[in-house]
């Protein structure tokens, strides 16, 4: 009876492809949308994830997210530095500080002051230079993304000439030269990320008494980075997460105090709304044109259970293929858009969202139909 | 021994309120190896009375006995596969299945019997060449003519060898020649031993290939020659009430 359900869905060749249309669509959305939406939470704390050696994060306990920073007094740092289980300490800059391009623009970068001696907190990985170069007097590194579209110029031509190495820019009326392009995780303001030493920050930056934004902690081997939280929070009265607990923070952030979720989850409610629609109503009108088929099978012995599972299998299966063709498209959408500036992340949790949504969609469309074959009088077959 | 035996068969519908009874008492017998058609004016009650013998539908009242077995007091899952088992459908509008081929419609039965396809699409492809049509095996029912269609689905109420053909307007659609063709096929493909049919019709071309006729008319069977013990052979006289042409 599979065989012959099979038949009967293909069979209505505009029906089937509605079906399937409506679900690749649902499907589509279901995934397209939320990929984009864990791309952007994800770089709501893409920086804490580009700087990987410390354990611990210390910072003033009104700090709600990454880039909410409240400067601290240098002094915090020695502070911290004498809490027992502290391994090392390091401070970091982070502050956004005018860039004056060549062509006389000016944009506002992202600038990351690294430990003088240490250079700890540097960019993910470099692509061209080395972290060391930052020793070198006025230097600085640049993300890629950074250098090739925010702080790029355009050449006579129109082309798009990238900040490379060896070039100028003038950072809050101070000379920087480029010594490296770095490949960072883009922030969710993709802005250029600038990388230069602690002492050199201080000096870029606007003139202000504390200047201290976070410091950096490696836990003492053996010694529990949660546990130290709770002690650097009890000694200092700062506030000190683990680098995961910082993330959660951001993320949080994100979530309560802005639209995002609220905007991408109408998108995926929408989605699910018109997918489940188009194919719901396609598929009940696909059963209500076969039901004197379906009356045909009763009469000659087909039982309900029967039919039943014949209506969950052409549910079934227009559901994996609207399923697959949705995820394909949001694949190759990603693929399409991965070197662009939108974000767009596709974990596997994420199939398994959308796949639950589409099947959820057959069911319903399924159920629907099921109702009205169950109680399908098998005597209508002899009425012309 | 009979195929079919019924008696005080009532059956009534709802309709605005009111009880409408589309069968009200009837008695009918079909003796094995004939071939009965039922005749009446439209809402006698003919596809009522079809419908409870072949189980799809239960009376109100009354016993129907198909080959001695009381359809009513079956179980649900009995009945069909009671019905499955033992009976098969020819209708007035073919109901093949429209995106089966004709090989594939004629192996349903069998399927829904539990057979497994490459068998069943054999004995469907045996079937069909025995009605003519070994050729067009792969032909979908809109790529056939009416004719063909309903060879077909004689085809299908044949495969799994049922005891029982239940017939609706088999040749109301069909041209005289047609008509005739698959009366004659009907006749000599069905009524082997042990088999009987049971025709509605209102087409007077083919009352010659009854074996009985009995006439219905607000939901009784006016004349049941099986009952009458009346001849098998309906007359030829133009004024005899077994040939007096439905209302």
């Amino acid at each position: 009876m599979s065989y012959i359900a099979i038949r009967m869905l293909m069979g209505d060749r505009s029906k089937y492809l509605g079906i399937i249309m409506g679900l690749t669509f649902a499907s589509l959305i279901m995934t397209q949308q939320p990929a984009i939406f864990v791309g952007l939470m994800t770089r709501s704390f893409s920086f804490i994830s580009d700087v990987g050696l410390p354990d611990i994060w210390v910072m003033d306990p009104k700090v709600q997210f990454v880039d909410d920073v409240k400067p601290l007094q240098d002094t915090e740092l020695y502070r911290v530095r004498g809490v027992s289980g502290v391994d090392w300490a390091m401070p970091l800059y982070k502050g956004l500080i005018k860039a004056r391009l060549t062509n006389g623009n000016f944009q506002t970068c992202n600038v990351i002051g690294l430990d003088d001696a240490t250079l700890i907190g540097g960019p993910p990985e470099m692509l061209e230079g080395r972290l060391e170069d930052l020793r070198r007097a006025d230097s600085v590194i640049v993300d890629r993304d950074g250098a090739k579209e925010k702080l790029g110029l355009k050449g006579p031509d129109g082309q798009a000439i990238p900040l490379k190495v060896g070039d100028l820019l003038e950072l809050n009326d101070h000379r920087a030269i480029v010594v490296g392009i770095a490949k960072t995780t883009r922030t969710f303001q993709s802005q250029p990320v600038v990388y230069t030493t602690y002492s050199r920050a201080k000096n870029m930056a606007p003139r202000e008494r504390k200047l201290l934004s976070f410091i950096l902690v490696k836990a003492k081997p053996g010694v529990d980075p949660k546990d130290l939280t709770r002690t650097i929070e009890s000694h200092t009265g700062l506030a000190a997460y683990t680098q995961k607990g910082f993330q959660d923070l951001t993320y949080n952030y994100y979530m309560k105090n802005t639209g995002i979720p609220i905007n991408f989850g109408i998108s995926v409610a929408l989605g699910f709304l018109v997918g489940a629609a188009i194919a719901g109503q396609t598929f009940y009108s696909f059963t209500l044109e076969n039901l004197r088929q379906f009356a045909v099978l009763k009469a000659m012995g087909a039982g309900n259970g029967t039919l039943l599972m014949m209506i969950l299998l052409q549910a079934f299966i227009v559901g994996i293929i609207g399923y697959g063709l949705g995820v394909g498209l949001t694949s190759v959408f990603g693929w399409a858009m991965r070197n662009t500036i939108l974000s767009f992340r596709f974990p596997w949790q994420l199939l398994l969202f959308s796949g639950v949504g589409v099947m959820l969609i057959c069911l319903m469309a399924a159920g629907i139909s099921i109702r009205k074959v169950m109680t399908l009088e098998p005597a209508m077959v002899f009425k012309t | 021994m009979m195929a079919v035996h019924c008696r005080n068969l009532t059956k009534g519908y709802e309709a605005g309120g009111q009880k409408v009874m589309a069968l009200r008492g009837v008695n009918l017998d079909i003796p094995v190896g004939q071939l009965m058609m039922l005749v009446g004016p439209s809402g006698c009650g003919k596809t009522t009375l079809i419908s409870v013998i072949a189980g799809i539908l239960d009376q109100d009242e009354g016993t129907c006995e198909v080959y001695g077995v009381d359809l009513k007091s079956l179980s649900d899952h009995d009945k069909l596969a009671f019905r499955a088992k033992n009976i098969g459908f020819v209708f007035q509008a073919y109901n093949l299945l429209p995106s089966l081929t004709a090989q594939e419609n004629a192996a349903v039965p069998l399927i829904i019997n539990g057979v497994k396809r490459p068998l069943a699409l054999q004995a469907a492809a045996n079937m069909l060449d025995r009605v003519g049509l070994g050729q067009r095996l792969t032909s979908m029912p809109s790529q056939l003519s009416g004719g063909q269609q309903q060879r077909v689905a004689i085809a299908r109420s044949l495969v799994h060898d049922p005891k029982l053909i239940v017939c609706d307007e088999p040749t109301s659609a069909l041209d005289h020649d047609t008509g005739h063709r698959v009366m004659e096929l009907l006749k000599g493909v069905a009524l082997d031993a042990g088999k009987a049919l049971i025709i509605v019709t209102h087409d007077e071309r083919i009352f010659e290939f009854a074996d009985t006729i009995a006439h219905m008319d607000d939901g009784n069977i006016l004349r049941n020659p099986s009952l009458d013990e009346a001849p098998d052979v309906p007359s030829n006289e133009p004024n005899s009430p077994l040939r007096q042409p439905p209302c």
